[in-house]
């Protein structure tokens, strides 16, 4: 896994709560990890905190999974 | 007209998390007290305050797991953690966790705060200034607002009645517990979870209460020796934090589940002073109509009283209350015990008046009167007893709890034995 990857699964495990198993490609914040509408926008600003980038609002509606963020993450930086 | 009495208590205090861990070291006569440890105090005056003490949840310590997991803690001011543990406390000590819907519709929350989130607005506008309001979280406005102690106990425990919270500065506690009341009398719904809390510890809270002149500044190389009301070298508050919270329920509500009835609440008076901002006025006639007001709607004689907590904070204004006290009580002044529990506690602002309540229920409940402790050289002369340095075993059937607050609002709620 890259070191994107690990990075952004540390933030999630820690925001959310959540089981490091439970945070795979296709998990989805809100519907497979708990999150409500607030915790994604304070995910989101994680990630912008953690690696140093901006998310503009409508691309944040469309990191909806784990993959999504990655995948962003990696091609934002 | 229907009765409301007290089914269940909570307390978070400086003394000791839980109820009976602080009226123990209540009675005893044990001060809060100490240097501050959450911040760090070299640019304010005051350096000393009764915080709440944090540990492993044995002996009266506070720890934040026992009452709300980690990743929804990092959502809320420690002033709605304090809330929510003292409530979850009340909650279950009252045995009303119910499962039915039309049992839920007739539960309602109204938990105030004086001064709400004010450490979370105080670290937000700093992270602001520094990296901009982008990161401020989603979370900041939620977990700052007063009535999100409210908020989350009924999404806790599905309470769908009514839902609302006070701010009546150091009045708040008092005011809840009798605004809820009223509601149970007027029927809006059976059982009310009412209280206060609070958590204003914070540089610009201590900054901001020095600046008034109202703190305690002298007492550093003695923490435990600055709360001293009606002595006569008392200089000004010491800062508290915490939460009291109590379940109120209809009287034959209660008794048809075979709830455990600590006393009825059996008067509740409010009054403002229009005088000024901070101050009472002199004569101290907003405190005696409130009280007066509380008496008539318990339908008691002054004489009556057996217990007085004080709203007595170690300031100037003691001595405004302990007047319009005598003026209350007359010719039985000298048959009262009158006490400030702020000696032991600190004063938590809006959580005052709900765990001053609570020391008040369980004066009657134990028959027992609480001290004032510090109080060496009294400031005035006065026929009531004020129980310095020394709790008063004594008949307690009917107890009257003081709070006023900046603003000049005042409430008296009226306790009595059933």
């Amino acid at each position: 896994m890259s070191d994107v990857a690990d990075r952004v699964k540390k933030i999630v495990v820690e925001h959310l709560g959540v089981e490091e198993g439970k945070v795979v490609e296709n998990a989805s914040f809100i519907d497979d990890l708990g999150a409500d509408s607030l915790d994604t926008v304070e995910l989101v600003m994680a990630f912008e905190e953690e690696f140093g980038i901006e998310i503009p609002d409508d691309a944040a509606e469309t990191i909806q999974t784990f993959g999504d963020a990655v995948k962003f993450i990696s091609d934002a930086a | 007209m229907r009765r409301v009495v007290v089914t269940g208590l909570g307390l978070v205090t400086p003394l000791a998390t839980g109820v009976e861990e602080t009226w123990t070291r209540l009675l005893a006569g044990q001060s809060g007290a100490d240097k501050i440890k959450q911040f760090d105090t070299s640019r304010v005056i005051t350096d000393y305050a009764c915080e709440v003490k944090h540990g492993d949840g044995s002996d009266g310590t506070f720890n934040p797991d026992d009452w709300c997991d980690a990743k929804e803690r990092r959502k809320i001011d420690n002033f709605i953690l304090f809330g929510l543990a003292a409530a979850q406390q009340a909650v279950h000590d009252a045995g009303w966790m119910p499962e039915d819907e039309e049992d839920r519709l007739r539960t309602g929350v109204m938990i105030g705060s004086g001064i709400g989130g004010l450490r979370s607005i105080e670290e937000t506008t700093l992270m602001m200034a520094e990296k901009g309001p982008r990161r401020v979280s989603p979370f900041f406005i939620p977990g700052a607002l007063i009535n999100l102690i409210s908020g989350q106990v009924s999404i806790r425990y599905g309470f769908k009645g009514p839902n609302h919270a006070v701010v009546t500065a150091c009045s708040t506690g008092a005011h809840a517990i009798g605004d809820a009341t009223r509601l149970i009398k007027y029927g809006d719904a059976d059982v009310m979870v009412a209280g206060g809390a609070e958590a204003a510890i914070c540089e610009i809270g201590i900054a901001g209460f020095n600046a008034c002149k109202a703190l305690s500044t002298k007492r550093s190389d003695d923490p435990r020796a600055a709360s001293r009301p009606y002595d006569a070298d008392r200089d000004g508050f010491v800062m508290g934090e915490g939460a009291g919270v109590v379940v109120l329920e209809e009287y034959e509500h209660a008794k048809a589940r075979g709830a455990k009835i600590y006393a009825e609440v059996a008067g509740y008076g409010l009054s403002g002073d229009a005088y000024h901002i901070t101050a009472p006025s002199e004569d101290g006639d907003g405190g005696f109509r409130s009280m007066m007001a509380a008496v008539k709607d318990a339908g008691v004689e002054p004489g009556d009283i057996d217990y007085i907590n004080a709203h007595g904070t170690s300031t100037m204004a003691d001595v405004i209350e302990l007047a319009a006290v005598e003026r209350l009580l007359g010719n039985a002044a000298a048959t009262a015990t009158m006490s400030s529990t702020k000696s032991m506690t600190g004063h938590l602002l809006g959580a005052a008046g709900a765990i001053e309540a609570i020391f008040s229920i369980l004066a009657i409940r134990d028959q027992v009167a609480p001290p004032t402790i510090n109080l060496d050289t009294p400031a005035t002369d006065t026929p009531i007893d004020l129980a310095p340095n020394a709790k008063r075993e004594r008949e307690v059937n009917v107890a009257l709890s003081n709070s006023f607050g900046f603003g000049g609002t005042n409430a008296s709620v009226i306790f009595r034995k059933v």
